[in-house]
């Protein structure tokens, strides 16, 4: 039962990161392929690692495996948003079928675009 | 002692692995390399993990917090250049 258990857990986060790869190759964009790579890997490692929390039930693996989970669901989010504030910065280009494009043009802005990013 | 159960989902991260590579090498702008390195970390994260629930051994989570760590730090400092590279 606990076997046929962390099997499935297993192959659920193997399956969200293969999706993962394959949205980052299939989407046209950058910011696109962004929320790809970083919301199915998150939810994947997840899993992987309450599969391997269940299949050994020890101290030293649950402690282990709870903190890689709390770094990467802190960490993910801080560094796709730093990613996609310097993707949005450098003028990158969006996919043609974008019907809202909130950024004041910032490919052809010559002062810094706030006061925050002048370091 | 590597049994199917963990073998298949590894042969599906070393495939995402392969995907995230063939991003990596094609990618038009730079931010797309920076994603592809980053999703690299984490699945090469996900393979210590399968890796270390196989061989029952704690040593690999140490490296995997580890990995992780270098990973966040790396993606950050590459988003901090890109945003001093701007012209």
């Amino acid at each position: 039962m606990i076997e046929w258990l962390s099997g499935g857990l297993f192959f659920a986060g193997a399956t969200l990161v293969l999706l993962a790869g394959v949205g980052v190759v299939r989407m046209p964009d950058v910011f696109t392929r962004m929320q790809a790579s970083t919301k199915a890997s998150t939810l994947g490692l997840g899993c992987l690692l309450a599969g391997l929390a269940i299949r050994h039930p020890e101290v030293s693996f649950v402690v282990r495996a709870a903190s890689i989970a709390a770094f990467m669901m802190l960490t993910s989010a801080v560094a796709a948003h730093v990613i996609a504030r310097a993707a949005a910065l450098s003028g990158a280009p969006l996919w043609k079928g974008t019907l809202i494009d909130e950024r004041p043009e910032s490919p052809s802005r010559s002062d810094p675009a706030g006061p925050e990013s002048g370091r | 002692m590597l049994n199917l159960v963990l073998a298949l989902p590894m042969t599906m991260l070393a495939v995402a692995a392969l995907l995230a590579f063939a991003r990596l090498v094609r990618g038009p702008t730079l931010p797309d390399r920076v994603i592809a390195i980053d999703l690299i970390g984490a699945i090469i994260v996900c393979l210590l993990v399968a890796l270390a629930a196989a061989t029952a051994e704690q040593a690999f989570l140490d490296v995997a917090i580890v990995i992780a760590l270098i990973s966040f730090v790396g993606t950050v400092a590459y988003a901090k250049f890109l945003e001093r590279e701007r012209p």
